[in-house]
Formats: structure tokens, C-alpha cells, sequence
């Protein structure tokens, strides 16, 4: 079967400095992977080369057996929540609409076909409440909801999303990213997922990809997310503390925030 | 003198049937622009072109070239400038902040070289009535449809592009190019404006009536619908009103389009009120 996201000796740099190197990654259909890694290490990069924004400094690339291309309607994108100013001109189901025919030039009639699309993907993420008020005047939870099912519906066989749940609270983190591995479970749509924590995701987490100073270490979240396997990633002494259900990396000489995230 | 003079007003009315339907094409292509200038942040870059606008329209006048001409060469040369060296909006406040007064100052020094009758010069700023004639009118048609139809055709894209951009961006949506085509319809637009509320008040046409419109609709189809009722009723009006006056255009029109904004305003915070206490 061929991979989803096939990497390859990837490597990216910016003048003299690496982001990543000899990255190799195969992800499956089906297979949700969280990529980690400290501010600056070259999460958000890596997706902007899956989406043929940025070109790779080295090794190869390909999405379903194919090299990247701009546009490519077999990928999904979650971005992080945005603060929409009042003078932002849409509803909530028009974000859904962009999804399905936004990149369309010519005159602006809807098919009714899409238009019954929206629709379903409006009730498939649970937007059915408050998808006709102002896209602006929703909170983050609604607009990532809405976010979701905007990126599904090209019906995309690989969904990257970059901290899609970033400053939303705890209950709202756990509904867009069970919407998200959702999708994953009724669909096989593979999902690479950067995040600060995760902690949010973890349960659904078939591996992790952690990326520091230019090294990587790619596995189950159970071999990767250890004190040793850490220490040596960011050649200092690192815990990987386990406090009930959540993981908590703690760095000598290191923001102690990687993974934590405050209790409810 | 009296400021108002109703008593000729059939004969007059006659005399101003271009301007009307220039007018009326202006509210409609102006309230679609600024439904996209208010989604793309943009209304400081209009204030910007129309100076530049000006200088460019007072520079064809300066050498007896076509007025129209010199206000398109100069609002889409603002524009561009402002496209490629803008592309982030912080930048771009600065660029046009250096391109305005500098705009402004070069139609300041035409016009002031300029030796024909003062009146021409005033209205390059200010507006006038029955300053289009025939030709001049088929130019602002042929200019208003070309930008009316461009922005159907790209409607969705520029959407897209101006309410999500990154998004946008990773879908393979071609925002730089929208950008830069959507700079050159303001200008277009600008230009055409220019001639009949003048420089200094295109913002009453292109950013108020969309601004009015945001605040009383939501979804896309409403708020373009809106904005450009609120854009035709603001220059008809004007023209109609100013007919019976020795005042120019532009107060009336951008009375009016204030006044619809206001109400708008007053009528949206009520509803934003009533759906809180619901809530």
C-alpha cells in the first residue's frame, strides 16, 4: 500500500541554519501522527513542504506516491484559530464553504450539490447551531469545529493541522481533536498533527515525530516520550514526568512549558 | 446668494441624466469595491490611490491631456506600488502614509500651474456635478463594467483569499495575484470616482457604505447587496440634491452615506444587545 506522506532523507534549511535532517517518515492511511519539538524546530516548516509551499533543501518528499504540489485537493488544513476582526464579511458556513468551492473562479452561483455539501459538513462537526452567525462573532471552539469540517470537504486523504487547538479550553480541545480523530477512524484520512502539547491529542496518538535542533526521533509516544530518549534529543537533562493520564516534560535549562499544560 | 434654487429643477434634471447613470454605476461598482476593502483591511490604501488619483488627473489637466486618463495612470500606479511593497499591512500603512502627501503635493503644484478657470481645479477634490460629459461618461461605463464583471468572476478566490488567507494560501488559491488584480479594480474604481465626489471624500463611496453594511448583515451576498444599495442611494442623492444648490456634490453625498452609516450603527448595536440578553 502506498504511504500517505513518504519522507525521505528530508532535509530543510534556512542559509546555514537546519531546521531537520535525514528525516525519514512513512505515514499509513488511517494513521495519526503527532510531530513535536520546541518553538523554532521546524514543526509548521514541515507542513509547508507537505503542501509544496516549501521546497525541501535535500531527500524527497511525496504525497500518495507523488512530489508535492500546491493546491493539492488530496490535502486537508487545519490552521490555528485566528481572531477575526467585525469587519470580516462571512457566516460561519461560509469558512465550510471555502472548503468546498472556494479556490472556483467564475461567476459566484453555488451548485446545489455544494451547497447541499456544506450542509453536511455543518452537521457533521456538530456547527449546526451557529454556523449562520458572523464568522467573527464565534468563539474558538466554534470556529475550529467549523475549521474541521472545512478541511474535510475535499474529502482529503491526508490532514494536516497546525495547532489547531491552541488557546482553546480543555472541554473544546477534546471535542475538535475527537472530530479530528473521527475522521481519521470512519475515513482512514491520515493526520499529521504539530502541536506544543500533547497531552490534548495523546490518546489518539499512533507516533510521535520530535523534532529538536535539527534532530529527530520518530515512534510510539511510549518510546519516544521518555527521559532518556528526551535527555538525549536535547543533549541536557530532560524528566518525562507522568502525572495520571498526562505527560509533563520537564528540562534542566529548559522552558519547563514543552508539555505542560495546567489542570482544569 | 442663495444656496438653494429648486425652481428650474425639471430642465436641470434633464441636463444631468449621464451624471445620474454615472452616478448610479458608480454606487453599485463602488459598494461591491468597498465590500472588499473593508474584508481585505484596505481603506487606508484608498485614501492613498485617490491622492495620487488627483495628482495624476491634475497633471493631465496641468498638460491638456485627458482628465480621466491622468487620474487612472495615477490611482493605478499608487496602487501597484502599493501591492508590491505592501504585502503585510503594517508595511503597507506605511507605504501609503510616505505615497499620500507626496500625492497630494505634486496635484497641489499642478493645479496651482494650471492657468485655466479655478472651478475645474476645485472639483478635482471636491466633486462636481456636471462634470461629466458625454465621451466621459462611456468611459466611466466601459471602466465601471470591466471592474463589476472581473470582480464576479473572481468573487469566490478573492474571498477566500481576503477572509483566510493562509488557508487560502495552502489550497492553492493565487493570492498574490488576486492581490495585485484586486489593486488594480480599486484603482480603476478610484478613478472613476475621483471625478465625480473628488479625492479627498472617495472614502465616503468605497469604505463607508461597506462599513455600514457590516454592521447591520453578516453573510457575504447580504453585506455586497447592502453596501451597494447604500453606495447608489448616498451618489444619486447627491447629484438630485445638489441639482438645486450652488454647493458641489460631495457634502451630500457624504452626508448622506454617513447618515446610513449611523443608522446602521444604531440598529446593529441594538440587535447585538438583544442577542446578548437572549443569550
Amino acid at each position: 500500500m502506498t504511504p500517505v506522506l513518504e519522507l525521505e532523507g528530508a532535509r530543510l534549511a534556512f542559509g546555514g541554519r537546519t531546521l531537520w535532517q535525514d528525516l525519514d517518515l512513512a505515514v499509513e492511511p488511517g494513521e495519526f501522527v503527532a510531530v513535536l519539538g520546541p518553538n523554532g524546530s521546524g514543526k509548521t516548516t514541515l507542513l509547508k513542504a507537505v503542501l509544496g509551499i516549501q521546497r525541501l533543501s535535500a531527500g524527497s518528499l511525496r504525497v500518495l506516491g507523488r512530489p508535492p504540489a500546491r493546491g493539492d485537493r488530496r490535502i486537508g488544513y487545519i490552521p490555528q484559530q485566528r481572531l477575526l476582526d467585525s469587519s470580516t464579511p462571512v457566516r460561519g458556513a461560509d469558512l465550510v464553504g471555502f472548503g468546498v468551492d472556494g479556490g472556483r473562479f467564475g461567476p459566484p452561483f453555488r451548485r446545489r450539490a455544494d451547497r447541499e455539501r456544506i450542509g453536511r459538513l455543518v452537521d457533521e462537526v456538530g456547527a449546526g447551531a451557529f454556523a449562520g452567525r458572523a464568522a467573527w462573532r464565534l468563539s474558538g471552539g466554534e470556529q475550529q469545529r467549523l475549521r474541521v469540517g472545512q478541511a474535510v470537504a475535499a474529502e482529503p486523504a491526508l490532514l494536516l493541522c497546525d495547532e489547531p487547538l491552541i488557546s482553546l479550553d480543555l472541554a473544546n480541545q477534546a471535542a475538535v481533536s475527537e472530530l479530528i480523530d473521527r475522521r481519521r477512524r470512519e475515513h482512514g484520512t491520515a493526520v499529521l498533527f504539530v502541536t506544543h502539547d500533547v497531552n490534548p491529542v495523546l490518546e489518539h496518538v499512533d507516533r510521535v515525530v520530535y523534532l529538536v535542533d535539527g534532530r529527530v526521533r520518530i515512534g510510539a509516544p511510549e518510546e519516544v516520550l521518555t527521559s532518556p530518549v528526551l535527555s538525549e534529543l536535547y543533549r541536557t537533562h530532560v524528566d518525562v514526568v507522568r502525572v495520571h493520564d498526562r505527560i509533563v516534560v520537564v528540562g534542566a535549562g529548559h522552558p519547563a512549558d514543552v508539555h505542560v499544560e495546567t489542570a482544569p | 446668494m442663495t444656496l438653494f434654487d429648486f425652481s428650474d429643477y425639471g430642465a436641470l434634471l434633464g441636463l444631468v441624466t449621464n451624471s445620474l447613470i454615472a452616478g448610479a454605476l458608480l454606487g453599485i461598482v463602488g459598494g461591491l469595491v468597498g465590500f472588499f476593502v473593508m474584508a481585505r483591511d484596505l481603506p487606508f490604501a484608498v485614501h492613498g490611490i485617490s491622492e495620487l488619483s488627483f495628482a495624476g488627473a491634475a497633471g493631465a489637466l496641468l498638460l491638456g491631456a485627458d482628465v480621466v486618463a491622468g487620474s487612472v495612470v495615477g490611482s493605478v500606479v499608487a496602487a501597484l506600488l502599493i501591492g508590491l511593497l505592501g504585502a503585510r499591512a503594517r508595511e503597507r500603512n506605511s507605504v501609503i502614509g510616505v505615497l499620500m502627501p507626496f500625492g497630494l503635493g505634486l496635484g497641489i503644484l499642478f493645479l496651482a500651474l494650471y492657468p485655466g478657470r479655478s472651478a475645474n481645479r476645485f472639483g478635482l477634490l471636491t466633486g462636481q456635478v456636471v462634470s461629466v460629459d458625454g465621451p466621459q461618461v462611456l468611459v466611466l461605463i466601459a471602466v465601471s463594467l470591466v471592474v463589476l464583471v472581473t470582480l464576479l468572476l473572481v468573487w469566490r478566490p478573492l474571498l477566500f483569499a481576503s477572509v483566510d488567507e493562509d488557508v487560502a494560501i495552502a489550497r492553492g488559491v493565487p493570492t498574490r495575484g488576486l492581490s495585485m488584480l484586486f489593486m488594480v479594480l480599486l484603482a480603476l474604481t478610484v478613478s472613476v470616482a475621483v471625478q465625480t465626489v473628488g479625492a479627498l471624500l472617495v472614502l465616503a463611496l468605497l469604505v463607508t457604505p461597506a462599513a455600514a453594511a457590516l454592521r447591520v448583515a453578516s453573510g457575504p451576498l447580504a453585506v455586497s447587496l447592502l453596501s451597494m444599495l447604500f453606495a447608489t442611494v448616498a451618489v444619486v442623492g447627491g447629484i438630485l440634491i445638489a441639482l438645486g444648490s450652488a454647493i458641489p456634490i460631495s457634502p451630500f453625498v457624504t452626508t448622506i452615506s454617513f447618515l446610513i452609516y449611523a443608522v446602521c450603527r444604531i440598529v446593529g448595536s441594538g440587535r447585538a444587545s438583544r442577542v446578548r440578553s437572549a443569550a
